[in-house]
């Protein structure tokens, strides 16, 4: 059998093994990632198998982290750096939004950018300041990068492995609260490319769209709303930049209403750009007014206060049951 | 922040060889260079210097959007760009045009860029491994520590084989040294022990800011204190420039790692043609740096070896007929179109792009006779 259960954090880790393995020009670099295996465990192993030429402890400096993979990518490497939280990413931000996004485009394609940006990121793990964010808005907005995260085991193993296949940068960004739960992982066929979201639970009364961990959260609602009665279909967005409308149209379409979630703030969000959109194509199909449930447009707080911050199944249906109500 | 002890010239500002204990192993590259090398020196140097002068002219008539003159960095630009061998790489920031010209950059590039045309759009691959030019000032150190790196990785430096080993150079300026991408730089630079020659032209200004204001102590010392071996020169003597540069280089291709050089000289002329220099320096400082001119000395420096009038005849015919042929070409350069803004943001087919080129399209076509 190709079906393997495993936690995420080990997929992406088997994944990451299969490109270094695939191909002696992919890299991994980053914090702690070498002798440690990274902070999560991510890069266990690697190093020990593939060498420190490989698996690069670097210094501690996330733009020289970003700023030294773009040069190795202009000779030729495929290199996938970890950044080791998603608050350390701002050091780095100038490298990859002027630099890494855009020098494709200052060649006039004569050059390929192949680096990936793993990012731990988002909430439920209870950490200190800067260690709990989800910053992919700043970088979905940014044109010349694309934006995924995974939601499952099986997708961490094969995202990773098509995001290092991409020719373009991708920034990767890693639920960090569902490193530890398993889930089958199918070693024989990806099913759905990079770029496409995906319905994960069909339902008929309206749509649920999330991303990363908000996926596992807005299934958690569909399986309660079920008990009562209602019938929610659930789209796991996959990339943020580019997004996939194809399977969020249609399932609006069938549905009538959309209830869009993220731990991000609110304010000028993926979830405010999917809302846009479905209101300029679905305007007809809609019943009630897209719904977006986010975390608030607040710094992320003291880790006591994250479950008042963080949408939970509670607010998602608070949505749904406004919008089954307009 | 001028010369001091440290500080390496081979050249005097009259045009003659400065021996001493210090000179003499750096004197000794400079008696490698042949006689028809020495002319190429000053041919790039002058050449150069009336292209600069051109493009600022160009400028000033409303051609060019800006310009970003060279005028007195000519010395550190061709002694360190003939330092480098084929194989070798350069980044450089946005002023070494004498560069990108010894490595066969073909002058409109710079002017299209310039005049809004492009954001560079060279390929290194066809202009002698001449990297783009970088506006975000000290970004690209760290890309050329990457290419290095990369180039330790693969063996290409270090093999013992001087005709196949590698290196790069990285440009950048006085300002830069604030920037925390360039010390980020030398941390990687060393840590790896990457085969790159940093390579500061200290031109004394950062637009309107004074060095001073960047650092209290000679900046060559910033290469020291991240260990890496660094020399201050006389940036107005294109000899030292080139032997320096050129030791720096060989020790990076054959393995041991990176160098610095801080070349001081001075930026003559604006920062760029936005800038108006008279509102923050004095007059005092550019007669000073105008008695070290760069082609002055080298030109001294090749009389006195015998050099005849036909040579400095050519050479200003040379640089006349260059001038003329780019004042040419600018009046001749059309627009690029519009769909090309979509056309490599990314590599691979993008949904986005394809939309919104295709929008584009059908929105000026409607504006086309006999649209509806």
């Amino acid at each position: 059998m190709s079906i393997e259960t495993m936690a995420m954090a080990k997929a992406i880790n088997a994944g990451l093994h299969a490109a270094l393995a695939n191909d002696d020009r992919v890299l991994l670099m980053g914090e702690d990632i070498g002798t440690l295996g990274g902070v999560f465990r991510v890069t266990e192993g690697l190093k020990a198998e593939f060498g420190e030429n490989r698996v690069l402890d670097t210094p501690l400096a996330e733009s020289g982290i970003v700023g030294t993979a773009i040069g190795l990518a202009m000779r030729g490497y495929r290199p996938v750096c970890e950044i080791q939280f998603d608050g350390f990413i701002f050091p780095g931000f100038d490298q990859i939004t002027t630099q890494l996004a855009k020098l494709t485009a200052r060649h006039e394609g004569a050059l390929s950018l192949p680096v990936v940006i793993r990012v731990p990121y988002g909430g439920h793990i209870g950490a200190v300041e800067h260690h709990q964010e989800s910053p992919e808005a700043y970088f979905a907005h940014t044109a010349g990068l694309r934006v995924v995260s995974p939601a499952t085991p099986h997708d961490g193993y094969w995202m990773i492995q098509e995001a290092i296949a991409s020719n373009d940068p991708v920034l990767f960004f890693e639920p960090k609260s569902r490193y530890w739960q398993k889930g089958e992982v199918d070693l024989a066929a990806a099913g759905a490319p990079l770029h496409a979201s995906r319905v994960v639970r069909e339902g008929t009364d309206a749509t649920l769209v999330g991303h990363g961990a908000m996926v596992s959260v807005l299934l958690t609602a569909a399986d309660i709303a079920a008990e009562e009665g209602t019938s929610l279909e659930v789209v796991d967005l996959r990339s943020l930049s580019p997004i996939d409308y194809g399977p969020i149209l249609s399932s609006v379409q069938k549905t009538g209403r959309l209830v869009v979630a993220q731990e991000a703030p609110g304010n000028v969000s993926v979830g405010s750009e999917i809302a846009a959109t479905i209101a300029e194509r679905a305007f007809y199909s809609l019943q009630a007014p897209v719904l977006r449930v986010s975390g608030f447009d607040t710094p992320f707080p003291p880790a006591k206060l994250e479950a008042a911050y963080l949408p939970d199944a509670d607010r998602v249906l608070e949505a749904v049951d406004r919008a089954l109500t307009y | 922040m001028s010369y001091t002890e440290a500080t390496i010239q081979l050249l005097s500002p009259e045009g003659k060889l400065v021996q001493s204990d210090a000179t003499a192993p750096y004197l000794e590259k400079v008696a490698g260079l042949s006689d028809d090398r020495l002319r190429d020196f000053h041919r790039q140097m002058v050449v150069t210097r009336r292209f600069d002068i051109e493009a600022g002219n160009l400028q000033r008539q409303g051609q060019l959007a800006l310009w970003i003159p060279s005028l007195g960095q000519e010395g550190a630009q061709v002694g360190s760009g003939y330092a480098a061998r084929a194989q070798d790489h350069i980044f450089p920031a946005y002023r070494e045009h004498l560069v990108g010209r010894i490595r066969g950059l073909g002058p409109m590039k710079i002017i299209e860029l310039l005049r809004g045309l492009s954001h560079g759009g060279w390929d290194p691959a066809q202009t002698g491994n001449f990297h783009l030019y970088t506006l975000v000032i000290g970004s690209h150190a760290l890309h050329s520590t990457g290419y290095a790196m990369g180039m330790t990785f693969d063996g290409a430096t270090g093999t013992g084989d001087p005709e196949k080993d590698a290196a790069v150079l990285t440009y950048f300026g006085d300002g830069a040294t604030s920037q925390g991408d360039v010390s980020e730089a030398m941390v990687f630079a060393a840590s790896y022990q990457a085969p790159i020659v940093f390579f500061l032209q200290n031109n004394h200004w950062a637009i309107s800011v004074p060095v001073e204001r960047q650092s209290r102590t000679p900046l060559y010392l910033r290469g020291t204190g991240f260990g890496i071996p660094s020399v201050q020169i006389d940036g107005n003597d294109a000899l030292a420039s080139y032997a320096v540069t050129s030791t720096l280089l060989d020790d990076a291709r054959a393995g041991k790692g990176p160098g610095f050089v801080e070349a001081l000289t001075y930026r003559m002329g604006a920062h760029t043609t936005s800038d108006d220099p008279t509102k923050y320096r004095e007059s005092d400082d550019l007669k000073f740096w105008a008695d070290r001119d760069p082609i002055a000395r080298f030109e001294a420096f090749l009389r006195a070896r015998g050099e005849g009038e036909a040579f400095f005849a050519e050479v200003a015919a040379e640089a006349e007929d260059l001038a003329a042929d780019v004042r040419a070409r600018t009046l001749a350069l059309g627009s690029p179109t519009a769909d090309s803004m979509f056309a490599h943001v990314y590599s691979d087919p993008h949904p986005l792009m394809e939309e919104q080129a295709a929008w584009l399209a059908a929105y000026e076509a409607s504006f086309e006779e006999g649209a509806e």
